[in-house]
This record gives structure tokens, sequence and C-alpha cells, in this order.
């Protein structure tokens, strides 16, 4: 086994900007937003980066390819910059490849942001666009909630639970994450929703309706990493290093082969449990303190806490009923709001759930601060349940 | 001894409601109450000439080989590519393309008939030939036509082997009487007065013709069991048999209370009802009329009750949905300027060098079979998709479209921009291996449930209407 990433990395600074429908801003601006919090967070000197990861996911309406976008953006002083794309897991992209470049010893300080500008294209939703030259010949006519519906009918199937109580399982994982994010004055959605409301709400894509789908907002967040010994010499207390970097690609066994059954994320399962080992987590149920986790959809979230080795195969939906996963639960999941209430800027997502855990532990959370996180733990999923990326983070104290 | 051994039909799932047709129009055109009746074939969105062609010309080699065929005729006033030859579409859908020659027959709605006298012709040395007709006519708002076109298909295996009607007698007459004609930039028919048409065309030009016919197989009028004889005026058929001599008795339906006219198909469907059910020593004559007539006499052997059960005329028109919704109909043909939305904007540009390196995946429903571990795939892929294998350039051509799939996973979508919303797409699997996330067709709420069970049908996905109509063809699942 690799000697893995934990401790050798750690976060000196982050930020990230309000999100929302940011008709006032381009994404440039949603940079800058994000990495003037960052790099006064970080206490350095631009000149100091010495590398830097760009993610961005949709360049077709965005700000393009490449590193050119945000090396003129910010004028960094001439470094490297690496443009990174993993649909949803890109932010968590470009986070692993600072880490790395620290890890190495390439570079003392490097920078990740990520930024997602979605509301110019002129319509609600995710920009459409169905790959490649052969892709749009043969690919199902479908969307995102049509992609990610299907789990629940296949979990449904898999595990012998009703419409009615998945129903209620999902629509909790959404109004919980409206809880907290109406605390939450960066979110793009700082309403509490009734549960009437969301099991009432117009169906998108069935069985999901409107408040099982996450939010479309603009946004953008950005990290600058170092060494523990580099962060101690500058004097900063509480310090918080990463404990693990996974990602779990998919190989074409879920959407081709028929062993596969619809209910479960095969990536998730393979990358937390690599993670929990480079971690060093034995019983994550009882060692993880809080999670932020890809809710692009709440059915999504809930299978997820399963994949996550959380919650029991199958009995998720009771985890969740129960409460265990609310605010004031044993394992507070999407404290800051979540996708449901910051939306889904694309390249930003995985840096803004970072974010949330670097506050958490720092204890700078606000209205939202849980009592004494150590562990917190993110995930993101790009792509649909049968073909995924799946990255997890997971950051803690540095002791 | 050459003549017809095996036939098939295809009549798309929804019926539109004349009725519904008639209440919405009738503020303009009152006079169409007469045609108010019974309901008429309606082609789903994404079905043309083309995609029903090959559901009739697969359910006509229900009982033969596709690969024996050499020889593939395609009928139609509506086929989808002026420049492109859409039987050769059809033969790659069937998975055909060796030694095989295909052609397209238009330009008169006896272009079925005139197809099928090619196809028996080129047949007579025995290599098999598929003759398939289909249309899908528009009609004007509010016009007779719109009320009396059906959309529909009829298919024919030519051959020499087990004739089931082989042929006795044919003649065919060309004069240039022009009833109606379709010009090259013209969505819709224009025709001449109907009592001109009746007295001065069918009554001169079909007779002598029919009596040519049946001098040539050497029968008198009253041989006749089956007439089969398309025409927009009912009475005329009738007419036609009578100065013949053939008895009332044996003009058959026109099929018009339930499915409608479907043009250059409409001799051969009507074909294909009448051999259900025909009993050998049977003889059927078909007549179609389009600036001439061609004339056609069979007859039935024992081999016709012997052919293996197949859909046939019967069972696709058994499978019906009442439609009612008269807009819905507009919609479907481009004939209503819907607001399909921002998501409908997506360029549909067909990369062709794709298409063509792809083409037995996309057209034929071609996967792959692992030779290392047997392990049924779609699409074929370089690498074997079992986790437990992964073999390197392993798999074999492996035809999926016959093959049952049943439902994995499901949804309705109502985000995604569909001609026909809900999208109801899913994972597909199929019994031996392969599955694939594919979109539904010819479905509804109830139909579609996990572990349904599923039949591939080849249909539109696309069309490009940026580049002049480029239809993308691939193939759904519709409930078995």
């Amino acid at each position: 086994m690799a000697r893995g990433i934990k401790d050798k990395v750690a976060i000196l600074g982050m930020g990230c900007s309000k999100f929302g429908e940011r008709w006032d801003a381009g994404a440039e601006e949603l940079m800058l937003e994000a990495y003037k919090e960052c790099l006064k967070d970080a206490g350095i000197d631009q000149n100091q980066l010495q590398a830097a990861w760009f993610s961005t996911a949709i360049d077709e309406v965005h700000v393009g390819k490449s590193g050119i976008p945000l090396s003129t953006t910010l004028r960094l002083p001439n470094i490297p910059v690496t443009h990174v794309e993993n649909m949803c897991a890109s932010g968590t992209e470009a986070f692993r490849g600072a880490c790395y470049a620290v890890a190495s010893g390439a570079a003392d300080f490097a920078l990740a942001l990520g930024v997602e500008k979605l509301k110019d294209t002129g319509y609600g939703g995710l920009p459409g666009g169905r790959g490649g030259p052969l892709q749009v010949l043969w690919n199902a006519n479908g969307t995102a909630p049509g992609n990610f519906a299907q789990l629940a009918t296949a979990y449904m199937t898999a595990h012998g639970v009703s419409g009615e109580d998945l129903k209620k399982a999902i629509g909790h994982v959404s109004w919980k994450s409206h809880q907290n994010g109406a605390k939450n004055p960066k979110a793009h959605l700082q309403k509490a929703v009734e549960m009437d409301t969301i099991l009432n709400a117009p169906m998108i894509a069935s069985p999901l309706g409107l408040f099982d789908c996450c939010g479309v907002s603009d946004g953008a967040a950005a990290a600058i990493v170092t060494t523990p010994e580099i962060a101690k010499a500058l004097g900063k207390k509480d310090i918080v290093s990463v404990k693990a970097l996974q990602l779990s690609v998919s190989n074409g066994s879920e959407s081709g082969h028929n062993s596969w059954d619809g209910s479960y994320f095969h990536t998730t399962r393979i990358a937390s449990k690599k993670a929990y080992e480079e971690a060093g987590i034995k019983s994550p149920r009882d060692e993880v303190s809080m999670f932020e986790v890809h809710d692009c959809f709440s059915v999504t979230e809930l299978v997820t806490m399963e994949d996550l080795h959380i919650s029991e195969t199958g009995k998720g939906w009771k985890d969740v009923l129960d409460g265990f996963y609310d605010a004031d639960g044993k394992i507070p999941c999407q404290i800051d709001g979540g996708l449901k209430c910051f939306g889904h800027p694309i390249g930003a997502s995985g840096l803004r759930m970072l974010y949330e855990m670097y506050l958490q532990i720092q204890g700078r959370a606000g209205a939202r601060q849980l009592k004494n996180p150590r562990i917190g733990m993110t995930h993101n999923l790009g792509g649909a349940p049968r073909e995924n990326i799946s990255s997890v983070a997971i950051v803690g104290r540095y002791e | 001894m050459v003549g017809i051994v095996a036939y098939g039909a295809y009549v798309p799932r929804l019926r539109l409601n004349r009725q519904a047709v008639y209440d919405a129009n009738k503020w303009f055109a009152a006079g169409l109450r007469g045609l108010a009746k019974g309901e008429r074939s309606m082609a789903n969105w994404d079905e043309d000439s083309i995609t029903m062609a090959v559901e009739a010309s697969r359910d006509c080699l229900t009982s033969h080989k596709a690969e024996d065929v050499r020889n593939i005729y395609f009928a139609s006033t509506t086929h989808p590519f002026k420049d492109r030859q859409n039987a050769g579409v059809i033969g790659t859908a069937l998975n055909v393309e060796q030694n095989l020659s295909a052609t397209d027959i238009g330009g008169s709605l006896k272009a079925g008939t005139s197809a099928l006298i090619a196809g028996l012709n080129a047949s007579k040395e025995g290599a098999p030939s598929l003759v398939a007709a289909a249309d899908k006519r528009l009609g004007r708002v509010a016009s007779a036509n719109e009320l009396n076109y059906g959309d529909g298909a009829a298919a024919l295996l030519c051959g020499t082997e087990n004739v089931i009607a082989k042929l006795i007698g044919h003649h065919a007459v060309s004069m240039d009487f022009v009833d109606h004609f379709r010009g090259d930039d013209a969505e819709f028919d224009y025709g001449w007065e109907e009592r001109w048409i009746r007295d001065e065309g069918y009554s001169k030009i079909v007779p002598p013709a029919v009596k040519a016919g049946l001098a040539a197989a050497k029968l008198k009028g009253g041989d006749i069991t089956h007439f089969i004889m398309p025409s927009p005026m009912p009475a005329v058929p009738k007419q036609m048999a009578k100065i013949c001599g053939i008895g009332e008795g044996a003009v058959r339906d026109l099929l018009g209370a339930t499915l409608g006219d479907t043009g250059s198909a409409h001799a051969l469907v009507m074909l294909v009802d009448a051999l259900e059910t025909a009993k050998a020593g049977d003889r059927i004559m078909v007549v179609a009329f389009g600036q001439g007539v061609d004339v056609l006499v069979f007859e039935v052997t024992a081999e016709n009750a012997k052919l293996p059960k197949r859909r046939a005329l019967s069972g696709w028109m058994a499978r019906r949905k009442e439609e009612k919704n008269y807009m819905k109909f507009l919609a479907f043909n481009e004939m209503l300027p819907i607001d399909k939305g921002m998501r409908a904007e997506f360029d549909k540009k067909t990369a062709l060098s794709v298409l063509w390196r792809k083409r037995d995946m996309l057209y034929g429903l071609v996967g792959g079979k692992c030779r290392v571990c047997g392990t049924v795939q779609f699409p074929r892929s370089p690498v074997c998709v079992n986790p437990n294998c992964h073999a390197m350039d392993s798999q074999d051509p492996y035809a999926m479209a016959g093959l049952e799939a049943s439902v994995m996973s499901f949804t309705a979508d109502s985000l995604t921009y569909s001609p026909d919303p809900p999208a109801y797409y899913g994972m597909i699997t199929f019994p031996e291996g392969g599955r694939f996330m594919a979109d539904f067709t010819d479905s509804d709420k109830d139909q579609v449930k996990v572990g349904a069970k599923m039949r591939m049908t080849f249909r539109i996905r696309d069309n490009d209407t940026m580049r002049g109509g480029f239809k993308r063809y691939f193939w759904k699942a519709a409930p078995a």
C-alpha cells in the first residue's frame, strides 16, 4: 500500500463566494471574491504561490478551456496553472492536484480554485449537451434528474422499500438541508421549507419532485495549501490537515454488465473504503464528525450514506427518518445546507464542501457551528449512477 | 413458380379519433361531418416511412432469414430522403448489406404494387426479394385527406420456395392521368374534382387493365375470391368489380373505419389483410391506381396455412391506443408552431463518419459477445466489460434487436425536451447479457414498470432541421 497523503498537507486558507443567481457577476468576479477571502485567510502574498489548479466543468457556457482564465483573472505570477475537469468531482480534483504538488515537494504553496457560472444560459436547470459525436447518436434523451430518479426506482426494488416510505425519507433529506441552509448567509437558498411543500412539489423526473433536486447557481471557492510544518512556522493555530484523498472512476461495468442492480454507487463504496484506510479510520460511523456529500438529488444523498459505509445497505432511509443526519443528530450531514441550498456550480462544489469542513473544525462556522468536530468528510459524484466519478476527501485537526 | 413466401405489416399504436378532428375544425369545414367517423392510424412523433417499413419487414422476416434477402424494394411517396437510399437504411437495420441490391420506388400511389412486380420479377431465379411499402402522408388542416389518410406499412417476401401465394398473372398500364399531385416543394397533395376522377379516370382506365390481368391469369371475373383495390372513393372498387364481372362479395374492405388509407402501401396492406385468412385455392386480385394501373393476380397455396404466426395486420391493429388530442397530432407532424423551449435548440448535427463506422451498432443494434468469457454486451467494445474478464479485441458481433429486454430502472422525465413529454427512459437488460440506458417509446405510465418486458423498435431519435431534416435513427424500447 502506498503511504498516502495523511497529514502531509495543511489547509492554509480558504475562501468561498456568495452562491446564487449572481446576475451581478461573471466567472471572473466570482473567482476574485473567493480568492480574496482565501488569500487573506492564508496570510501570504500572491507571489508566494508556486502552482495552481483550476476547476470548471461546462466550458461551453463558461470561461473556456485551459489554465489561462484563472491566471489572467488573478494576474498570477506566471506559475503553472492546470485546468481540471472531472464532471461534478472537478472541485475536489483541483484540491487533489494542489495537495499532491505540496506533498511531493514541488511547491510550498499551491492554490486550488473552482468556479462555475451557470446562470448565463437563458433557462433553468443545467446546460444540456450529451457528449461526443457517438454518444449523441445513442445515449438516452436523459437529464441528471432522470438518471438519478432511476437510483430511486432501483433502490426501492432492491430493498423492498415502498414508494411512500422512500418519498418520505428523501423528503426528510431535503427538509434537513433547508433547515441548515437557512442559517448560512453564503447559501443560495436560505429558507426553511415545510415537509408538506416538499412532498407535494411538482414532479421533475418521477419519483423526484422539485425539492428533491438541488439548485442551479453560480459560485466559486478556493483553497491555498502548504505543509503542516510551514503552516506552523507561519504561526497558524488549529491547523486543518488532509487525511485522505481518493477517487474511483467507473470502468463501464455498471452501465454495461448485468452484475449491477442500479441501487448503489459502486465507485463510492470503493473510494470511501480506500479513504478510510488512508486516513486510518477503522469505524467511520464512530469517528467521522460530519459530512458534506453530493446531494445533487435527495436520493443521491440517502444512497451515498450507505455507500460511505455509515448506514447499513438498504437501511439508510431509516437512519434518515430517525434524524441521524440532522444538525442535532449523531453525524450531521450537509450542515452548510448542501448542494440543496448552495446549488451546484459544478467546478466549485467540491471546494465549497471543504470550506465548510475547514470552518467547522476551526470553530468558525457561526450559527451552524457543531460541537467540537474533529474529522470531516466530503464526497462528490460526477456523472450518473451507472457511470461516474466518485471523489472523497477527509480533513481533520492536525495533532 | 414465383410468388409471395411471407408477409408482414405494421401499424402505429396511436389511432386518431376522427370526431375529435372534426370537432376542432367544424367551425371552418362543416362539410367534413360525413367523415367524422371511426379512427385513423397516427404515427408517433418518432416514426416515418422508413421506421414503419423496418417494422413491417421484421414482421415479414419472422419466418425467414434476413441474410438470404438479395433485393430490397422500398415503395413510398414519403421517403424521408430524396437523395440517400431509403431502402439501404432498411437493409442496414435488418443487418443485411452484402450481396444486396436496394431500390427505392416512389412517385405514385401504385409504387407499392410496382415494387411488388419488380420484386417478383427479381425473384424468378430464386433470389429472395423483400418488398416493403410505407407511407406517412400529411393532409392540410381541416381537409378530407387529413381524415382519410392513415400511416402504416406492409412487407412481402418474394421467392420460389414454399410459396404461399403464387403469381398467376399481372398487367400494368401507365397513363399520365393527374388526379392529384405533390410537387417537389410541397408538403400536401393537390387534387382535382372527384367526379371527374371517377368518370374519366377509374371508369375508363381500370376496367380494361383488370380484364387484361384476368386474361393473363386465364381467369374470369367470377373466379376472383378477393378483390383488393384502394381508393379514396369507397364506392369505386365496387363499381369496378361489377363492370369486370367480379362478385360484390369479393371486394375487400378498404380498412377506412379503423386504419385509413396508407397511400402507396395500402394495396399491400390490404393484401396482407387478405392473406391472413385466405384459403388454399383463393384467387386474389390486387389493383392499384395512380397515373396508370397495376394489376396482380395470385393464387393462394396450401403453404399459406403453414406460415409461422406473426403479428401481421391484425396483430398490429390490435395494439391500439385511442388519441383524441388533435393538437398532439398537429404537433407531432410539425403543423403547429408549438413552443418547444430552449432545450429543443441543441444542435443535432450528425458526424456521418461516426455513423458509418458504427452503423451496425446504431442501425442494426449489434453488440458484442466475448469469445473468452461469453459475455454479451452493448455496445461492442475493444475490452470486454465483464469485471472478471477484460479480454482485449475479443468480441464477435451479436445482434440484439430481436431479443426481448426487461426494465431494470426507469423514469418519466419532465425536464428534458421531448415532443411527447414526459420522456420515458431507463436501463434495460437483455436475458443473455448486455444492457444500456434506452429511450422508451409507445409507453404509458401503467405499462412501464421495473421488470416489464420490452421489445426493441427502430425509431427516429432526432431530426436535424438545421440541415434539411437529417433524421437520426436508433433503437428504442417499447412495451412488448
